[in-house]
């Protein structure tokens, strides 16, 4: 089988489509990396607060439960759009109020239910999470998720 | 066993087995929150268990690769590896770096991005551990004959160590921080492993059919071909709705639909070398292990990341347990089962034994695989249940959850059944078989 080709044509044809296919892939994302910052997401809110607010979101490793634009684990709720699920978009102030009531009040100890852990944020870290949260929902995700909760 | 350097890989291995065992501990931990969701709430929570389970993963794969790598190029290279004592201070400083990471898990010391969740100072120690590594090979290589195998292997080895260094990236922008973050986890898992695999593959291969080097090398350039030419572009995948450009949609369909294609060959490689061998090895056990990676690689990897690779679907699918179920399979037919398979081979070697206990090796891999197997089809089922009273019908999550409770039970008795097929594994690689314990040679 494949006596067609010698392998040394073999080697060749690899190292040599390696090469041209990685070119391109380095040239999109170079593309791709101009486009985030410039048209699907807001460069010009991404300010310290945001900043800080994603660096809690990972301190307390929060995607090995949830999702974020569907990646992460899948025990708990996707949370790319959980300001406008909270309503945050139209009322920022109580968007706030809700994301920070909704963590104080774990874990519920139900039983039966998955338990979110209190992660015991500072005033200042729930106002960067959510800050994270808003410049978040507002990224142009082409559509994702196909229905927003509820 | 000719060279005294290849014992270097015993320790790669005794260390890989045992965060083996640790890795599926921890999933069986997670399948049991599943079902009973206040089991360790308080004291372990889900999200640290998850850290646990899948960079226990990661981890023994790596030693599986780093000792799959000193056993093989010597023979390969016709030469001892460059420096042995190179080679077991990046085993100490890994596994430390490992342990302290795993530890530090469970205390909270963690940074957030998935499966990057090592402190700094393990990311850099992991670096260090790598070069260190790669230096120690690519001077055996120098100094020996370079086959094609030995550079397929180099070439996925200093690829995996050049990715890794994206893990230092971090943007404030979730979606740069997303679409460098592939760089590592795709071009590591749908990329240059996948050189890393091919050469193992190979390798074993040319040890047990006899089978002309000439006619499995060509072969192997065809396959990592395949699998580089559909998978560097197929990383677009992952660009669909993380906020990356439209085009990604038509691209990564399209060329991740072909990552199909070297497992296809690989299928379709290991069988007619198999058929055309002229040696009857003794081996039976690494041999079934081989041509299991290869079939469950080909469903795993292949066939299930098909099913949900294709924009419109995707559009659905994204983030249900359709990808869990497929990163299950993929990791196990892929990259766990051909670390089985070369400890299966290599380790009679090392121990000086002739293959021994190879009945319940192959226990192992009916019990293991029928387990992982099940676990796919349940947390199938399950996703596209998921997909369609959440994404379809716009339930709650959580109601959906409830709904298909059925399928985590499942799901938990599949690993159960896993967990026992492992510990076999570890038991008749470490055991000493009753009646087979001459010397070698």
């Amino acid at each position: 089988m494949s006596e067609g080709i010698t392998k040394t044509a073999a080697r060749n044809i690899f190292f040599g489509g390696t090469i041209f296919f990685f070119v391109i892939f380095v040239a999109l994302t170079v593309h791709s990396h101009w486009y985030i910052v410039n048209v699907s997401t807001d460069s010009s809110t991404l300010n310290d607060s945001v900043a800080r607010g994603k660096h809690v979101w990972e301190k307390n490793s929060c995607i090995n439960c949830h999702t974020i634009f569907g990646e992460g684990a899948y025990f708990a709720p996707e949370v790319g759009k959980v300001w406008i699920k909270f309503g945050g978009a139209d009322d920022p102030e109580m968007g706030k109020e809700v994301l920070k009531a909704w963590m104080e009040a774990m874990p519920t100890g139900i039983e039966g239910r998955r338990q979110m852990p209190q992660f015991n944020l500072t005033d200042q870290e729930h106002e960067d999470l959510a800050a994270f949260f808003e410049w978040v929902s507002r990224v142009d995700t082409k559509g994702w998720p196909p229905q927003p909760d509820e | 066993m000719k060279y005294q350097t290849q014992k270097l890989a015993y320790p790669y291995f005794v260390a890989a087995m045992g965060l083996f065992v640790a890795q599926v501990l921890g999933g069986l931990i997670a399948g049991t929150i599943y079902v009973f969701p206040n089991f360790l709430s308080e004291l372990v929570p889900f999200n640290i268990i998850r850290m646990i389970h899948t960079n226990a993963l990661i981890v023994w794969l790596l030693m599986g690769f780093f000792g799959a790598t000193y056993y093989l190029l010597p023979e390969e290279a016709e030469t001892e590896i460059y420096s042995p004592k190179l080679a077991w201070i990046q085993f100490w400083l890994f596994l430390f770096a490992a342990a302290s990471a795993v530890v530090g898990y469970l205390f909270g010391v963690h940074e957030g991005r998935e499966f990057l969740e090592q402190p700094l100072w393990v990311k850099i120690a992991i670096v260090i551990v790598a070069l260190m590594f790669m230096f120690n090979v690519s001077m055996t290589l120098l100094r020996g004959k370079r086959t094609a195998i030995s550079i397929i292997l180099i070439t996925g080895l200093w690829g995996l160590t050049l990715f890794f260094l994206f893990a230092f990236y971090n943007p404030s922008n979730l979606s740069l921080d997303k679409m460098y973050w592939w760089y590592v986890i795709h071009l590591w898992v749908e990329g240059v492993w996948e050189l890393i695999l091919a050469a193992i593959l190979g390798f074993l291969l040319i040890k047990m059919t006899g089978v002309d080097r000439e006619i499995i090398e060509k072969w192997l350039y065809v396959i990592v071909g395949l699998a580089l030419f559909s998978g560097l572009l197929g990383t677009g995948h992952h660009y669909y709705w993380i906020g990356t450009p439209g085009y990604w949609q038509w691209l990564g369909s399209i060329f991740s639909a072909l990552e199909v294609f070297p497992f296809l060959a690989m299928v379709i490689f290991a069988f007619y070398i198999v058929r055309k061998s002229t040696r009857n090895h003794p081996n039976k056990a690494a041999l079934l292990w081989v041509l299991g990676c290869t079939v469950l690689s080909f469903f795993g990897a292949g066939v299930w990341g098909f099913m949900h690779t294709l924009a419109p679907i995707n559009f659905y699918t994204h983030g249900t347990q359709i990808t869990s179920s497929h990163g299950h399979l993929a990791f196990y037919g892929a990259y766990v089962m051909i670390n089985l398979a070369i400890i299966s081979y290599a380790m009679p070697h090392l121990r000086g034994m002739q293959p021994y206990n190879q009945n319940l090796n192959m226990w192992s891999f009916w019990i293991t695989s029928s387990g992982m197997v099940f676990m796919t089809f349940t947390l199938t089922a399950a996703g596209v249940l998921q997909t369609h009273l959440e994404r379809v019908l716009g339930m709650n999550y959580m109601d959906v959850q409830e709904q298909i409770a059925l399928f985590y039970w499942m799901r938990l008795g599949s690993g159960i059944v896993v967990v026992i097929g492992v510990l076999l594994f570890v038991y008749a690689t470490f055991a000493k078989g009753k009646e087979e314990q001459a010397e070698i040679r």
